[in-house]
This record gives structure tokens, C-alpha cells and sequence, in this order.
């Protein structure tokens, strides 16, 4: 094992020394960094020129001058990594310092979003095979993929930022848009739920009338300028939560889990006031992180305290029951937040912003309030890049959980009795979700570098906005250092999506062959 | 447990009724009749078909064209775009100049009757015509993207079936030289070519995108002849006395074939949208020709007041896209011998009705 893992990152080092070879000389040849200097009428053109060759070492020819950058990225054996210069004379690691966090943010959150909806999604599409869901949702799907990214960026930016805007100056929702939003939540949860003509037409009524009279409500009390849940909302859906959760991690019949998840949803409630207290006296990351910890080792003895066979599966739907429930109390607070958030002189009642990764007039002492400027920020990107990454995961999805259900372990598993929940959840789900890790881990490496049109048209200094910069201003240092990054992360990537793979799937050995 | 079983026993039989169908289907045909058969019952690849000929034929034979830079062919459109009409004033909603006078909305319903006008697809800020600007930038488009996915097609099938043809060195040479080849983000790649060769032309930028875009596909058609090598047809050729070359491109391309058509139909529309993003952060077609994603990036600022600079370069990049991967779809489908097509309620009540008149007759 760890003789397969040197010699594959020893190869890693090879590919990404030969890329970086040539991704540097073409680079280099392609654009010369003194060509605007040359043709300015600057006195002392002639001696900016020969101090820009002498600090990017331009005399210097690309293939040598690579192993002269080689030598400084090297450095980061040493823990002292030299990307060279820019051209504006600052170290690059710095821009890149600045910069890779906030890729990381929209991209990390953006990957998550697209891979779990999708998933969702490509799951019931593929349990629904040839059904009207599922062709509308291929459809979609293939309409998603084919948007270019820049397109849906500037009609998100008019729909969503400038309209909703203006729209919620006066936040009465017409009555068209209650009918015509209960009209399509009807259609999406019938035919999600599916079943016999009856049982869909029930469904579309239960959803049209739910959905409609929810945004009805919203429209009426104001409820998108001072939005809430409150305890007894939150203690509603806690236990909507866990009814949801357990049916489908272990099932209602088992009693021990649905009285441990119920009891865990309970206490969420409980702590409801005493959180928010919490919240704020001590706001910051870390109060959260520390009542996160609270959480999970409550739920992990109110798990244990009710089961006292098999365990494992109940302390696990407890966690997850605990973790949901309390987003909801997260969710609640920065909805609290919301009206104070947009009184404040920076937002002025248009809350969602069309550009930056931050208001930087905004008043940053208030730990909730900055960060719901941070959440508003990542809106309009990561939708963007949701909606087009999620059309892929819907597909894949879709195939991979088709073809497991074709498998014999499924019949067996049909044939012996099971339940159909047990067959989808246990032996279908998770067969599924060893491929998706994979494609996970590398499609978000890959998104690390996909973000470059997104990062400009919304205007977020990240590593897309570098690299542009980079190649605009023919710095090539810059530019490189973009390239190493990404390339290192994409290659790293995928060596842990085959190390990840090897680990899910024990049929596959590592070290075997390759 | 009862209820369960019996359901089982029907549900075998219904398989083993639509495997009857099935076969029958096929029953004599040859195999580019059977894909044929089965692409042009995929519905929406077969919309999608007609949509993307529709668009190109419409696009390529609108505007003037020189045939080989000496004979002018004239096209049907009216203007051309670098002809500069009158702006139209008034009219216009909102107080704005040039709008679209395209209209689908016939007289009886309260619209101006069916009918294209002067400019249907309005005016740009200087009078241009947009309905000759669209023409052209999707000319520019296709054309980029049909030639990088024609490089990108060649080049891959041909590494790809190297590699995995001789196998050995040659193979582990050429798949380490992929590998370096996806380090490399084609977006970054194609920026820098973009930036320097921009201004030479949209035919050599996507020559040079050509050059970067053939990886995915020739890993594919490498794991392909991998498998393929090994099977019987390919032992019994040899035996035969045929040569390398003759196997390569009698026994091993042409089942080969449906994998490659389907990824290059991907690589088509990955490349129509790479183009555009590119010619979009200004990278990729440059001034003054004409491309989708460069009209989108000129106009859009003016999306508040005039859309419809804004909408149409949209539309058709979408429409091109669409179509290419639905009839990727289509075609994966035809070519998939597992893939079942689903048995209508019709079909298999007539097969019940066949079976029972045959057992009767029995």
C-alpha cells in the first residue's frame, strides 16, 4: 500500500513537472511582458525595460528560465514556496494566499449544492424510470448542460438581484404568482410521489393548497422583510425531520430509533432560547463549533440511551436528526438577522447583491450580520454554478442507480423478502454512492478551475480573476501560479478519488497491476 | 408471500414477452438499419436533428459568401453586417430605438399577424442589423466548434487506437502524455492562445483549441480497443493473414464506432461552449468578426433597455447546444445493444392477444 501510493505520487510529480513544462512555454512565447512598455513614449522607457528583464530574468531563455520558477516552487518542501514576482512587484503567493479561500468558499459550496440536489433528484428520476418526472427532469438536465454559464449569470443577476430588489420595496405577491407557484409545487410533488391516478391527484392537491397558501402567508404578513421560524415552526419541522429521517435510514418500525430521533428533535427545541442567548452574547465561529460538539455527543448518548440492540444505526439517525434539526435553529437566527441586515446604511433594503464576494461598507462587528453578507454574497455564484453543475449529477446519478438495480444482489435481496426500502436504501443507495465519491472528489478539483467565468462576471477576486489578470497583463508568474495550484489539487484529486474508490469498493485492490 | 411470487412469475413473463418483441424487431436487419431503426424513434434526438440542420442551413445561406474567395454567393437576408439601416424610432415600448419587429402573434389575436418586418431581430446600437449579426456569429460558432471537434475527433482516435492497439510502451507513452494533457485546464490553455492568436482568425483559434480538446475521447477509445482486441472476430482475422492495419480499420473502428460518435456529439457542444465563454472574457473571436458569445458580451449592459441583444445570441448558442447533446442522446441509445426501449401498453396486449390465438391454435 504505501509503496503504491509513493510510486503513484512519484508519477504525479512527473505529470505535473511535464504540464507545467509546457503550459510555461507556452506561456512565455506567447506574450512578452515588455511589449506595451516598448511602445510607450515614456523618457525612461529603456531603463523600465532592462529592470522588468532584470526582475522576471527575461534575458533569460523559457525552457531555463522554467527551472529558475522550478526552483522556487520547490521551496515548498522547505516550507518557503518563491512563485516569483508579478509584474506590479508584489510576491505571488500572497495574491495567491488572498485569493484561494475565496474560490474555495463558492466552489466548495456550490459542489455540495449541485451534488446533493442532483443526487436527490437523480435517484427518484431513476426509481421512476420512463415516467413523465423522469423525462422532464432529462430534459431539464440536458437544458442545464447546455447553458453557457455567463448567459444565466446576467439573467440570474436581473431576475434575482435587481427584480427581487425592487420587488421586495413592496412585497406584495400578486395573485397569479400564489396560483401559478401552487400549480407547479403540485406537479412536482405528484410526480415525485407518483402512484396510481388517485394518489396523484390527491398529492397535487395536498401540495397545490399547502404550497399556495404558505406563499399566500409569506406575501401577507411581510414575511420576506422580517422572515422567522420560531420555536414552534422549528419544533414542527424537527419533527417532520425526524419521521423523514428515520424512515428512511433505519424505518418507523423500528421504535427505539423514532423515539431517539424524536427526543433529539425535543431537545432542540428545548435549547432553542438558550442557544439564541448564546448566539447573542457569544456570537463567532467558535460558540457554533463548540455547540455543534454539544450536539453531537448528546445525540450520541440519546442514541445510545434508547437502543439497546444494533447500535450503530440508531446513534447514527439520532446524529443526523440532531445536526438537521439544528440547522433549523442556525436557519432561524440568521432569519432574525435578516431585517437588521438590511436596515443597515450599506444594504438599504436591496439585499442581494450583483457583484463582489463582499460589501466592504458594511459595518463587519457584528459576527451574524457580517456573516449573512457573506451568504448573500455567495447567492447569485453558487446558484449559477449549481444549476449547471447539478444537470450532471442528475444523469449520473440516474445511470449508476438503473444500472445497480439490474444487479443480482438486488434480486436476491427483492427475493428474500426485504422490504422495498431496505433494497433501495441499504443495498441500491449505497452501491450508487461509491461511484459518485469518486466523481465528487474530482469534479470539485475540476470546478476549482471551471470557476474562471463565473469569478468574472461576478466580480470576486479569486483565482479565475488572477489567472485573467495573469494572462491580460502577460504576467506569466502569475499566471503559473494559478496553473501549479489547480493542477496540483486536480491531480491530488483524483488520486484520492482512487484511493477513495479502492476503500468504498473492497472487489477493487489497490496496488494490484497499475 | 403468496401475492408476491405470483406477481414475480408475471413479471418474468412480461420480460420474456418484450425480449419476443424485441428480437422480432430486428429480426433481419442489418446493423446500420437496426441503430437507424432505433435513433429515429428517439422523438426529441430526431427534433433535435431536424432543429440543429434547420439553424445551419438557415445561418450559412443568409448572409453573401465567397466561394473559395472568388465567386460572391448571394444570400436571402436583406442586409449584411456591416451594412448600417436607419435606426427605427418610435414604436418601440419603453421609449427604445431598434427593436425587434418580428412578430408570431397572427391579427385575430390581438397581435400584427405572422411576419419578420424590417429588422425582426432589431437593431444593435449603431442601426446594425442583429438578425445578420446572429446569422453570422452562429457561422463563426458552428465553424469553430465543427473544427475543433473534427481535430479533436481525429486526434483522439487516433492516439486512442494506437494505445490500445499495441499496447506495451507505446501505450504507457502515450497515456502519460494524456495525463499531462488534463493538467492542463483547457480554459486556461485557450485564454493564452486566445490572447495571442486571437486577431489571426477564428478558423486558426479553433485549430489551436483543436489541438488541446482530443484527451477525453482518446482514453475512451483506448479502453475500447483494449477490449475489443481481445475478442474472437479479431483472432479469426489474424488467423486469416490480415494485416494490422486491416484489423485497425475492418474489425476493431467499426465497433468502435457508436463510443466515439456519442463522445464526439459531447466534445461538440463542450466546444460551442468553450468558444463562447472564451470569446466572452475576450479571449477567444475578437473584433470586428462576429461571434455568439462576443455579441452576448458587447450587449450585455444594455440588457435592461434593449433584451433582445441580449436574448437571441443566447437562444441559438442554447439551441445549437441543446439539439447536439439530444441527439448525443439518440444516438447512445441506438448504439447500445442492452438498451431496452420501453414497451408500450399496446404492444404488449397484442403480443398477449398473438400468444393466446397461437396456443388456441394449438
Amino acid at each position: 500500500m504505501a509503496a503504491f501510493i509513493l510510486r503513484r505520487l512519484g508519477v504525479l510529480g512527473v505529470i505535473l513537472f511535464g504540464s507545467s513544462f509546457i503550459l510555461y512555454n507556452v506561456a512565455a512565447i506567447s506574450g512578452d511582458p515588455t511589449a506595451d512598455l516598448r511602445l510607450s513614449t515614456d523618457p525612461n522607457r529603456d531603463f523600465l525595460i532592462a529592470s522588468l528583464t532584470r526582475e522576471l530574468q527575461l534575458d533569460v531563455p523559457p525552457p531555463l528560465r522554467y527551472f529558475l520558477w522550478l526552483k522556487g516552487v520547490l521551496g515548498v518542501f522547505v516550507g518557503n514556496p518563491n512563485f516569483g514576482m508579478g509584474r506590479d512587484g508584489s510576491a505571488v503567493v500572497d495574491s495567491l494566499a488572498l485569493a484561494l479561500p475565496v474560490t474555495l468558499r463558492l466552489v466548495l459550496a456550490a459542489t455540495l449544492l449541485a451534488a446533493i440536489l442532483g443526487i436527490m433528484i437523480g435517484i427518484v428520476t431513476a426509481l421512476r424510470q420512463y415516467s413523465r418526472f423522469d423525462y422532464s427532469m432529462t430534459f431539464i438536465a440536458f437544458l442545464l448542460f447546455s447553458l453557457p454559464v455567463f448567459w444565466v449569470a446576467v439573467l440570474l443577476k436581473e431576475y434575482l438581484a435587481i427584480s427581487f430588489n425592487n420587488f421586495l420595496r413592496e412585497p406584495q405577491i400578486p395573485m397569479q404568482w400564489i396560483i401559478g407557484i401552487g400549480l407547479i409545487s403540485g406537479l412536482f410533488w405528484a410526480s415525485v410521489i407518483g402512484g396510481s391516478r388517485k394518489t396523484f391527484w390527491s398529492s397535487y392537491a395536498v401540495a397545490f393548497v399547502g404550497s399556495s397558501s404558505l406563499v399566500a402567508i409569506f406575501g401577507a404578513t411581510g414575511w420576506l422583510l422580517n422572515p422567522s421560524l420560531g420555536p414552534i415552526v422549528v419544533l414542527l419541522l424537527s419533527i417532520g425531520i425526524a419521521f423523514g429521517v428515520t424512515q428512511l435510514s433505519v424505518g418507523l418500525i423500528n421504535k427505539a430509533a423514532l423515539r431517539a430521533s424524536l427526543t433529539m428533535a425535543g431537545l432542540s427545541v428545548v435549547a432553542y432560547y438558550p442557544v439564541n442567548w448564546v448566539f447573542d452574547n457569544y456570537p463567532g465561529s467558535l460558540s457554533v463549533f463548540l455547540m455543534a460538539c454539544v450536539l453531537i455527543t448528546t445525540a450520541v448518548f440519546v442514541g445510545l440511551a434508547f437502543s439497546k440492540i444494533d447500535r450503530a444505526p440508531i446513534v447514527r439517525t439520532t446524529i443526523i436528526t440532531a445536526i438537521l434539526s439544528a440547522s433549523l435553529v442556525i436557519v432561524d437566527k440568521y432569519m432574525q438577522t435578516w431585517k437588521p441586515y438590511m436596515e443597515t446604511d450599506a444594504i438599504n433594503y436591496r439585499p442581494v447583491p450583483t457583484v463582489g464576494q463582499r460589501n466592504d461598507l458594511l459595518d463587519t462587528s457584528d459576527f451574524w450580520i457580517s456573516s449573512l453578507d457573506v451568504v448573500t454574497h455567495l447567492f447569485l455564484p453558487t446558484l449559477a454554478l449549481t444549476l449547471i453543475g447539478f444537470a450532471g449529477y442528475i444523469r449520473f446519478a440516474r445511470g449508476t442507480l438503473l444500472e445497480v438495480l439490474n444487479q443480482d444482489y438486488i434480486r436476491t435481496a427483492r427475493a428474500k423478502g426485504l422490504s422495498e426500502r431496505t433494497v433501495i436504501m441499504r443495498h441500491a443507495f449505497r452501491n450508487t454512492m461509491i461511484p459518485m465519491a469518486t466523481i465528487l472528489v474530482a469534479d470539485f478539483a475540476g470546478v476549482v478551475g471551471g470557476a474562471f467565468i463565473t469569478e468574472s462576471v461576478f466580480a470576486w477576486s479569486g483565482m479565475g480573476t488572477l489567472a485573467l489578470q495573469g494572462i491580460r497583463g502577460q504576467d506569466l508568474n502569475l499566471l503559473m501560479g494559478v496553473f501549479f495550484i489547480t493542477a496540483t489539487m486536480a491531480v491530488l484529486a483524483n488520486f484520492v478519488a482512487d484511493l477513495l474508490y479502492s476503500a468504498l469498493d473492497p472487489r477493487i485492490r489497490v496496488g494490484s497491476g497499475a | 408471500m403468496a401475492r408476491k411470487s405470483k406477481a414475480s412469475v408475471e413479471s418474468t413473463e412480461v420480460l420474456s414477452g418484450e425480449n419476443a418483441i424485441q428480437n422480432k424487431e430486428i429480426e433481419g436487419l442489418s446493423q446500420g438499419q437496426i441503430v437507424r431503426k432505433r435513433f429515429f424513434r428517439h422523438r426529441a434526438a430526431v427534433i433535435s436533428l431536424v432543429t440543429l440542420i434547420a439553424i445551419v442551413v438557415m445561418a450559412f445561406t443568409a448572409l453573401d459568401f465567397r466561394l473559395f474567395g472568388v465567386w460572391r454567393v448571394p444570400g436571402w437576408w436583406k442586409w449584411t453586417p456591416e451594412d448600417l439601416p436607419e435606426l427605427r424610432f418610435g414604436d418601440c415600448p419603453n421609449d427604445t430605438v431598434g427593436c425587434p419587429t418580428i412578430s408570431l402573434l397572427p391579427k385575430f389575436l390581438g397581435g400584427q399577424g405572422i411576419g419578420l418586418g424590417k429588422h425582426p431581430f432589431g437593431q444593435d446600437d449603431i442601426g446594425r442589423d442583429f438578425f445578420a449579426l446572429v446569422m453570422k456569429g452562429t457561422q463563426r460558432s458552428i465553424s469553430v466548434m465543427v473544427i475543433i471537434g473534427g481535430i479533436g475527433a481525429t486526434l483522439g482516435v487516433i492516439v486512442g487506437s494506437i494505445a490500445g492497439f499495441y499496447r506495451g510502451r507505446v501505450d504507457a507513452i502515450l497515456m502519460r502524455f494524456v495525463d499531462f494533457m488534463i493538467t492542463i485546464p483547457v480554459i486556461i490553455i485557450g485564454s493564452v492562445i486566445g490572447y495571442r492568436y486571437g486577431n489571426l482568425g477564428a478558423t486558426f483559434l479553433a485549430l489551436l483549441l483543436g489541438l488541446f480538446a482530443w484527451t477525453g475521447l482518446s482514453r475512451l477509445v483506448r479502453g475500447e480497443f483494449l477490449s475489443l482486441r481481445e475478442r474472437e472476430f479479431v483472432d479469426a482475422a489474424r488467423v486469416a493473414g490480415a494485416t494490422n492495419k486491416r484489423i485497425i480499420f475492418k474489425h476493431i473502428l467499426p465497433n468502435a464506432v457508436g463510443v466515439i460518435i456519442v463522445s464526439v456529439t459531447l466534445l461538440l457542444s463542450g466546444a460551442i461552449l468553450l468558444e463562447t465563454a472564451l470569446s466572452y472574457i475576450g479571449f477567444g473571436v475578437v473584433p470586428p468578426d462576429v461571434s455568439l458569445g462576443l455579441l452576448i458580451s458587447q450587449y450585455q449592459d444594455s440588457f435592461t433597455t434593449r433584451p433582445w441583444l441580449f436574448w437571441y445570441p443566447g437562444l441559438f448558442i442554447i439551441s445549437i447546444a441543446l439539439s447536439i447533446n439530444f441527439i448525443g442522446d439518440g444516438l447512445r441509445d441506438a448504439f447500445d445493444p442492452r438498451q431496452r426501449r420501453r414497451i408500450s401498453k399496446k404492444e404488449r396486449q397484442d403480443s398477449a392477444t398473438a400468444k393466446k390465438l397461437a396456443q388456441a391454435n394449438d
